[in-house]
Order: structure tokens, then sequence, then C-alpha cells
């Protein structure tokens, strides 16, 4: 069984799993029952002057019957006192000396921070992490992401924070910004020994038509909140990804967004993340859901060969590239199963009014439509194919026609009906920097040139 | 409609005892239920459906709590979306064409989603809470005469009636509604529903003269000169009779005859409680008086049919149901004669079984093996013909008879098919009349 365990900037972890610093790291109570069930590490919901909270405070978004596909909330810092949380801290570390406690902090004067971080590493915490993230109610104060969104005061309060922590510093980033870079190499400079992305995204959840008040509702209105879950986790991946690549970005990264399960982490650890911070799905489904997570992995790492986790840690990042470096003569191809293929049709609606018009049915030739790559006629397939299960509704792709998109094999409800196929390659492998370089970055007749 | 309907209705009625097998769903229920429809394209289930009903789109509008918009849809299609939800065969039409059933995967309860929407939004409007989804049409002049107050005409008669043509419907009876009110087992519809919607109907500006009899309350030829059209949807006449000794006397009924006492007339006209009931015949309205039968506590129902249970026309769905709710199948048995006391009392039904006669003691037996055709409607409207069987022959598309004039749908001229196939033939010919009438012959819906 492959070791999953880590070593985040000298903090020690049995396995990259962290619960984020949410509601589910509120207590020690509900910290020790996380470790309890395979949790390696849990970043302390933020530590500061405590707050007052308001009811309602969260709201999600539902895709038809699956819930929360995304999650806002409002609720602040911990609204517990200092001397009661870092009481829990240092009983945590009594009980659980192996596993990572990391405490999230949130204050503001220099000296407040020299208090603060003196206090917190007395209780034993083994890592702190700045939160400069937070896009409601504590910025609008001039913390959280006021902060994370100035990346010269992002790297002076990091520089201070360093001049007094004697245990790894993590500067957690805010989404909420126009180029993630910018905040990632100001917190590098300001000393971070790693960086943690993302935070929560700016929102607002939607709107009680009735009331017309947005969502959550605090009586007669809202506020704008954080947003997080699965829904999030394309942009949470671009963010490490992009910090993961960037030279100027030489520490580890804890990656955060829309993880759910193992395929979710192992995706952000192969783009950069050496710990994985997990709240939404802990929110939605308990802790109970990392034992799924710890098993999986580790079955993925021992099925592709790698002992360790820290071997998978940034392993797709040279795959990403700018788009300029794609393969322009690679081209795949959508199949349509007929044993497996239902029909529903919802492939033929979506390549006829959303793509490229080279999905039909029926028996019969069809006339392609004026915009088509290759003007003429579409052969039907001869004899009519018949499905398994969809008889003479199995849909028939224009092979010429399809420039391999995907979108079909997306809607198909039915796994691996739909499989796009590599053609087999003719032309050279060519890129659009290519072509600029060769002075053939013009194309005036478009595709038909 | 006129609410004095509604009261002519017995409140002990045997049929009230018998609760929806289908209730209705819930809001919650029936979004989660919508939330599972694929929404195929060019979906097999609009063209299972003989009034093609957009089910995608109207499931989808459920989904997005668009209820009203939802009925709209439906009603666009079928102005008896709400009975055709509770009593059409979904089994072997829209939910059995569901692309879920290829995949082994439970299809979508079409018929629970469409009686949750059309439900909703007719007890909306009927409560003022909301404003008609369809109102009568600017008058054209056009007068249609109607015979009958079953599903094909009233689906016809409100067609016409948004469409600005007067429709007037005669019905023999004191209730409208036609098999609707009289006919269907009450765990999918009971009377009082029937008539509310019949209600919807003719709040579309339709007119129903019940307790009237066409030739011989009204003659034919009076509608003949008085109106520009006569449409036909008489349905059914009286059960058939086996025509073996001993029919005639107690215990021995016609089965739609039954039903019609089960449904409408007080409790004490239908009591089997611990009878031993023997249904002769196996199609759906066997399988019908059967069910009820066994779900009203009779000590046994025993279905006769003369043939194998393969060559059954009533649904393979409902004979399981049945034969879950205790009805067993007696299958190559041949009623011979019924056998009586000296005081006349039934004692038991002699059949030939396997080259042998059994007697098989019962207490009532329901005669279900068809119905006679109302032949006479022919005479009062010259012009119309009947086939072979005694079905009015019409034009398939338009309803169309021998005269010109005259049109007609339904079981009177299917012989006896769902409510759903005289909603789609009473809508067509209303379509037909309304392009004929508009100048507009080229709208003439094809149908099927």
């Amino acid at each position: 069984m492959a070791d999953l365990s880590i070593d985040f900037a000298g903090i020690k972890s049995p396995n990259p799993f962290w619960l984020a610093s949410a509601p589910p790291a509120n207590s020690g109570e509900q910290v020790m029952r996380a470790f309890d069930a395979g949790w390696g590490g849990a970043v302390w919901k933020t530590l500061g002057d405590p707050i007052v909270n308001v009811s309602s405070r969260f709201g999600a978004v539902d895709y038809a019957n699956a819930k929360v596909m995304g999650f806002n909330n409002i609720e602040l810092i911990t609204d517990r006192s200092l001397e009661v949380n870092l009481r829990e801290i240092r009983e945590v570390k009594r009980r659980y000396p192996k596993h990572a406690v990391i405490a999230s902090l949130m204050t503001e004067t220099k000296d407040d921070w020299r208090v603060l971080i003196r206090k917190v590493e007395d209780s034993g915490a083994d890592g702190l992490e700045l939160n400069f993230g937070c896009p409601h109610g504590m910025c609008e104060r001039g913390m959280g992401s006021s902060v994370g969104q100035e990346p010269k005061l992002l790297r002076e309060i990091t520089s201070w924070t360093k001049e007094f922590a004697k245990t790894p510093v993590l500067v957690k980033l805010t989404p909420n910004t126009g180029d993630i870079v910018d905040p990632g190499i100001a917190a590098v400079e300001g000393g971070a020994d790693g960086i943690s992305l993302i935070n929560t995204i700016k929102s607002l959840i939607g709107v009680d038509l009735d009331r017309l008040v947005p969502l959550p509702r605090v009586s007669g209105a809202s506020t704008n909140g954080g947003y997080c879950g699965p829904a999030v986790k394309p942009i949470a991946l671009h963010m490490v990804a992009a910090l993961a690549r960037e030279p100027g970005v030489r520490v580890p990264i804890s990656g955060i967004g829309g993880i759910s399960n193992w395929r979710d982490a192992a995706e952000f650890i192969a783009l950069g993340s050496t710990s994985v911070q997990v709240c939404t799905a802990v929110m939605h489904y308990g802790f109970r859901i990392v034992e799924d997570m710890i098993e999986g992995l580790s079955t993925y790492l021992d099925e592709h060969g790698m002992k360790s986790v820290n071997e998978l840690v940034g392993r797709a990042v040279p795959r990403y590239k700018e788009w300029g470096e794609l393969d322009l003569s690679y081209r795949v191809i959508a199949k349509i199963d007929a044993q497996k293929c239902i029909g529903c049709q919802l492939c033929v609606a979506a390549c006829q009014d959303g793509a490229h018009q080279c999905i039909f049915t029926g028996p019969g030739d069809r006339l392609r439509p004026p915009q088509a790559h290759h003007p003429g006629t579409a052969a039907a397939p001869r004899p009519q194919v018949m499905g398994a299960i969809a008889g003479a509704r199995l849909p028939w792709v224009d092979e010429p026609e399809c420039v391999g998109c995907n979108l079909c094999a997306l809607v198909c409800p039915v796994p691996e009906c739909i499989t796009m196929e590599e053609v087999p390659q003719t032309a050279p492998s060519e890129t659009w920097n290519d072509r600029v370089r060769e002075g053939r970055a013009k194309v005036p007749g478009g595709i038909h040139d | 409609m006129n609410p004095e309907l509604v009261r002519l209705l017995a409140n002990d009625r045997t049929e009230t005892a018998l609760p929806d097998k289908k209730p209705t769903y819930t809001r919650a229920e029936a979004i989660a239920e919508a939330e599972r429809c694929l929404y195929c394209a060019d979906a097999p289930c609009i063209q299972a459906c003989p009034t093609e009903i957009d089910v995608p789109t109207f499931i989808k509008k459920i989904a997005t709590d668009n209820v009203r918009g939802s009925a709209r849809t439906i009603f666009d299609q079928n102005l008896l979306g709400y009975s055709c939800a509770r009593v059409c065969p979904v089994e072997v039409l829209c939910v059995g064409s569901c692309v879920y059933n290829g995949w082994h995967r439970e299809p979508i309860q079409i018929g629970r989603l469409q009686r949750y929407a059309t439900e909703r939004a007719t007890a909306a409007i009927a409560a003022g809470q909301a404003a008609p989804l369809l109102a009568r049409g600017a008058p054209t002049g056009k007068r249609v005469a109607l015979i009958g107050a079953g599903p094909a005409s009233l689906a016809c008669a409100g067609t016409l009636a948004v469409a600005g043509h007067a429709a007037v419907i005669f019905e023999k009876r004191a209730l409208p509604g036609g098999l609707n009110t009289t006919g269907i087992a009450p765990y999918k519809l009971h009377a009082d529903d029937a008539l509310r919607e019949v209600a919807w109907v003719e709040a579309l500006g339709v007119e129903i003269r019940a307790g009237v009899e066409i030739g011989k309350d009204v003659r034919g030829a009076d509608l003949l000169a008085e109106y520009d059209a006569v449409y036909v949807g008489v349905g059914l006449g009286a059960d058939s009779t086996l025509g073996i000794p001993g029919e005639e006397g107690p215990g021995v009924v016609g089965a739609t005859a039954w039903i019609e006492a089960m449904k409408l007339a007080p409790a004490s006209a239908t009591k089997v409680a611990a009878a031993r009931v023997l249904v002769v015949g196996a199609g759906n309205t066997a399988i019908d008086v059967a069910r009820e039968c066994a779900l009203l506590g009779a000590a046994e129902v025993t279905m006769l049919y003369r043939r194998g249970a393969e060559d059954m026309s009533g649904y393979a769905h409902e004979m399981d149901a049945a034969r879950r709710e205790g009805v067993r199948l007696l299958t190559h048995a041949v009623p011979v004669a019924f056998l009586r006391d000296a005081g006349g009392a039934l004692v038991a039904l002699r059949a030939r079984k396997d080259g042998a006669e059994i007697d098989l003691p019962c207490d009532l037996v329901a005669i279900a093996i068809g119905q006679s055709k109302i032949r006479e409607i022919a005479r009062e409207l010259p012009g119309v013909a009947v086939d072979a069987r005694g079905c009015v022959v019409a034009d398939p598309r338009t309803g169309q008879t021998g005269n010109p004039k005259v049109f007609a749908g339904g079981d009177c001229v299917n012989g006896g098919k769902e409510v759903v196939n005289g909603v789609a033939d009473g809508r067509n010919t209303a379509r037909h009349l309304d392009a004929l009438w508009s100048g507009d012959a080229i709208a003439v819906k094809e149908s099927a």
C-alpha cells in the first residue's frame, strides 16, 4: 500500500487530507472525531477577535436532483474565545501528536499578529495559515480578502508574521483577484513557507423570488458571501496549477476548492498540491467520507506504480500548457455504441443546436448545413444500423464533419456509450505557435480557406 | 359546471370505499420525479401518446415549478389531460416507451406528473386563485351539436369553443362525462373528479344539455337543420349477454351496468362483501370488475375465460395487479348455464372445461364480454353508415362520416378503446372543422 504521509514545509501529516478552516474545524471535539475518522490534519476555524454571526448563514445551488453543487456562506471567523480555542488545540495535539493542526489566523495590527502568533504557537499548533481570503464580512473590516487582493499589503503582513513565527507560515489566497500569480508571488516574497488556495469566491447564491430578497436571507436582507463546493473545483484547479508551474513559486501548495472524493484530491495533487483541504463535502456528508478518500487514493497510487503520494505531486503540471502549444493536427471523433445507446437523442439535440450539426437519426443521407466544414451530403450508414436498445432511434455520426468537441459524450446519460476515438494522424504535428513563427498565423477565409 | 350535478351523486357511493392506487404527488415528489426525466429529444413518449402531448416539455416545467405552464402544454394537445393522466394505460403508452425501460431503470411516472400539473393548475383556476388558462374564442357564428357527453365529445366541444365555434352537447344521462363518470375503476378516478373535469370543459364555453336523448327528445333531423355540423360521440351500448339458460334473474349483471351502479348509486345497490363472484370475460372491463369486487371484500373472485391467458385482451399489468389482489383466472372455461334454486336464487354457473362440465358455486356473476353498438344513431342521421361490427364508419383523420355534415369519434367508431383515443378523435375533428371554417385548409392537421 502506497505511503500517504506528507511533509508540508515541515508540517508532518499521516495523509494529505486536511479539514479546511471552516465549520467542520470549529472545535476540538469535531477535530478529534475527524482524526478518528481518518483525516490527517485540520486547519482550525480562523482565530481572531471573536465575532457575532447572523441567522441564517448558508445557501446552496442544486442541479436537478443533485444537492449542494455549489455552496455559499456568510459566516465569519470563530465566535468562540481565543482562550477556549487554544485550550482545545493543546488538548488535540496532546491526544493526536502525529496529526497536523494548523491554526488559521486573522487580525489587524502588527502587534496583534505578534501576540496572536505567540499564543497560538504556545498551544502547540504545528503551523499557521494566514486568512487573506475571506471575501465577506471580515474584508469590510480591512481583513481577509481585502489583504489578499493587495499584493503589497499581503507581502508586508506575511513578512511581519515571519518575524514572529517559529512554525511554518501558510498564506491562504483569495480567488477574487485578476491574476492569482501576483498574490502568490507576493506571499513567497513575504517569506511564506506554503500557499493554500482557493478561499471562497465572492457570491450571491440566489434570490427569494417571493420576498425579492437575496439568499441566504437574514430578516429582510442578505449580503454577499463566499462560494465553494463542487462547482468551484475547475476554478480552483486552474489557480493551483497556475502557481504550481510559476517559477517564482517554489513552496508547497495546499489545494482547496470543491474536493469531494479521492479523484478530486488526486487531480489537485497531480496539478501541484502537497496537501488538500476539504470543507463542503464534509458539511454535506460528514467526516466519514475520508475513508474512501484514503482507500481510493492509495489504490490509485498502487495501480499506477507510485510508492508514495509525493510521487504524484505536480505530475500533470508540465502538461498544462498555453493554447498555442496544443497540437492542431490531433483529432478525435465521436463513436456511439449501438449496444449501449438508449435512444434519448440528447446527443442529437446538443450537436444540432449547440455544436457542429453532425449527428443525425434515421435512414437516408442528409444535406449538410451551409456552415459545414465540408459542403455536401452526410452519408447515412447503409443499411441502417439498429440499436440493441434504441432500435431505429440510434443516432449516427457524420464523421468527416465531426470536430471532436466532446459535447455529445458529455451530455450522454449512459456511461461509456459515446466515446471519443483518435483518428490516425496524417498531417505532421503543428501548433499555433509554430504557425506564428512561420508567418502562417492569419486564416482570412476561416475554416474554408 | 352546474354544481348541482356533483350533488346528484350519492354520498354513500360504493366507489368512495376504494381510494386512489396512485395518489396525487406532493410538490416535492413531483419535482424529484420531474428532475429524473432525461428531456429526450424527439421523445418516444410523445410518439406513444395518441394526443401527442409534449411530455418532456411539461415535465421540465414541473421541475422549474412552472406548474401552470406545464398544464398549458398538456391542454394544448389534450383538454382532458387530467382524466387521461389518471385513466390512461400509461404502462403500454408513454411510460412504456420511456427510454429508461431499455436501460432497466424505473421509467418516469408520466401519468402521475401529468395529474399533478393538471390538477394543481385547474384547482387554482376553479378556486379563483389563478386566471383561466383557456377561454372561449371570439364567436365565429358556426354551431356544432354533439351527441353524447363522453371524452370524445368533450374534447371536440372544448376545442371548438376555444376556437370560437358554439358547441352544444346533448347527453341522455343525467350526468355528463361518459365513461369517465360511469365506468372508470374508482382506484383510478372517482365520478366527482370526472365531473370536475367536465366543469373545466364547460368553463371554456361549452353548453351541456343533460337528460336529452337524440331520437327521443330531439330528432336527428332537427340537429342537422339547426347546426353547421353534428358530432357523434355516443360510445357503446348495453352489456352483451351470453344467451344461455338461467341468465335472466337476480345475481347476473352486465359488467358496465354493475360498475355504473357501484360508482353512482348508493352503496346498497352493489354489495359484494363476502360474496363469491364470477366474472365472465378477460378484457379490461372484466379485470376492472374483478379487481373492484376483490377490493370491496368479496370472498373469492374468479375470472372465466374461454381461451388461454395468452389470448386475453386485458392488459398484462392490470391482470398482474388483479392477481396480487386475489383474483383467480380460470382459462379455457365456457359458460353453459346458470343454475338457480327453486326460489330463483343463483346457485352456480355451469361451465365446460377440458371436455367436462363443472359447476362453479357463486353469488354474483358479472358478464364482461363486450357491449352492444348503438346502431340507432345511424338511422337518426341519414348518410351515416355502420360497419359489420356495428361501428360508425368515419374517416380516421377527420372523423367525417358518409354524411358530410356528420362526424364521429371515440368508442362508437373504434369499437371500444381508451379515453385518450376518444379525446384524440374529438380534438382532431374540431381542428379539422376549425381549419375548414377559417378557410385555412392547409392547417388541417395530419393525424395518425
